[in-house]
């Protein structure tokens, strides 16, 4: 049966140093330029009749355009749109290497703890540095939630703290497990296929159910894909609305 | 974390594959890092300075498009509302001139024909007056005669009855005694 964890392996295709810094080309770095010229391509591919009454890939693109504003609007008001390009960055790259590694053979950076940790550490300070910025000390009212008795107040604010901390890893986890998980599902089944068949006879009988199986997870993969995309677009939405307006 | 492998890069990779699950591989922490950075910040900025104001910028010349487009027509709902109430405006006073004018027409006719007949009232009147001095005058002529006509037989007759001749003022006198004197 063939490795389902092989999938997730960073091979170095080659070497590079910058500053002392191993940054060696791997088939992540590699995903991520394709990821980057990709979503950026097609954007521009799309919009490139600036028409009136959009084409069908023009749409595509203000879709997707609109979708995330009108999820920073929503979310973080009118005030939250100087983050739009942010989180449109966010969307965009998330969205095209969770599809990228839809395509049988091709790499899931998004499946590597390292990029979803930096990309949600990332979130993470920024709102700090915005909190900090916009409202001074005034930010730490975000773990002092207006309303509670002062008896409880500590208890409180101490969950609010532990959460506020344990915003990172629960954003970067979400994303990486979801990927890891879908794709080693897909691998598992796709295994046993080769497996029944393999073992010939009545067994090679049943492997048309794996195949079945696959199906079906593939197309819940294309979906969890863009819900894992959209999921990690939203928190960051709402952990900078935090930042923006902290007396909850 | 990751201590820069010098050489032999082959050996270490294939034997921590076996041992650490890749996706949490600490060795490719860093060259991952790098490029996503560099990856990321490019996106941002390729997003940012190019599609952004690009996507926006159509959808914000559509929405523009259709906002001009709407007051246009609203501009043009007013004018017909305009011309319209003006039209029954024009209508409305068209209708009073025309009850105006009925009326004022009828007052007139009605006045003229008043003043016709009341004319007309006053000449048979004033004839109808004439006509009975007249009468009155003929009758009064009439009667007039009837007592000269009485006078003027009344000699023969006397000479007839008595014989004697009777003169016309004598009769006069007798059948008028008060006009002699």
């Amino acid at each position: 049966m063939p490795d389902p964890i092989y999938q997730f392996e960073v091979k170095r295709l080659f070497p590079l140093e910058i500053f002392g810094v191993d940054a060696t080309f791997t088939n992540s770095a590699l995903f991520m330029v394709v990821g980057v010229i990709l979503s950026f391509g097609l954007l521009m591919y799309a919009s490139r009749g600036r028409s009136l009454v959009p084409s069908r890939m023009q749409s595509i693109a203000e879709s997707l355009y609109e979708f995330v504003a009108g999820m920073v609007r929503d979310s973080m008001g009118e005030q939250g749109m100087k983050f739009f390009p942010l989180i449109f960055t966010f969307f965009m790259f998330i969205l095209t290497l969770n599809m990228l590694g839809m395509v049988p053979g091709f790499f899931t950076v998004t499946s590597q703890i390292w990029v979803t940790a930096a990309l949600a550490l990332l979130v993470f300070f920024i709102v700090i540095v915005v909190g900090f910025a916009k409202n001074g000390l005034g930010f730490l009212k975000l773990f002092v939630p207006d309303g509670v008795p002062i008896y409880v107040l500590p208890l409180v604010s101490l969950i609010e703290v532990i959460s506020f901390f344990s915003r990172p890893l629960s954003h970067s986890l979400r994303l990486f497990a979801n990927m890891l998980a879908g794709h080693i599902t897909l691998k598992v089944f796709a295994g046993f296929i080769i497996m029944l068949l393999g073992a010939g006879g009545a067994a090679s009988a049943l492997a048309p159910l794996p195949l079945l199986a696959v199906l079906g997870i593939t197309a819940l993969e294309f979906l969890v894909a863009f819900l894992q995309a959209y999921v990690f677009t939203m928190l960051t939405c709402m952990y900078l609305n935090d930042a923006l307006h902290p007396g909850h | 974390m990751t201590e820069p492998v010098t050489t032999g890069t082959e050996v270490p990779v294939s034997s921590t594959a076996n041992k650490v699950f890749p996706p949490l591989d600490p060795t490719t922490l860093a060259p991952q890092l790098v490029w996503l950075s560099m990856t990321f910040v490019a996106l941002y900025f390729l997003l940012k300075k190019i599609a952004i104001p690009r996507i926006g910028g159509v959808i914000e010349e559509r929405q523009n498009r259709i906002q001009r487009d709407i007051d246009a027509a609203e501009k043009l709902k007013d004018e017909v509302d305009g011309a319209m109430k003006a039209y029954e405006k024009s209508l409305a006073d068209a209708r009073g001139n025309a009850t105006a004018i009925a009326r004022a027409t009828n007052e007139k006719l009605t006045a003229e024909v008043d003043r016709e007949r009341a004319a007309v009232e006053t000449a048979t009147a004033k004839k109808l007056a004439d006509a009975e001095i007249r009468i009155t005058a003929t009758k009064q002529k009439a009667l007039e005669s009837v007592g000269e006509i009485a006078s003027e037989i009344a000699g023969p007759v006397i000479k007839q009855l008595t014989g004697k001749d009777v003169s016309a003022d004598e009769v006069k006198r007798a059948l008028n005694p008060g006009a002699g004197e």
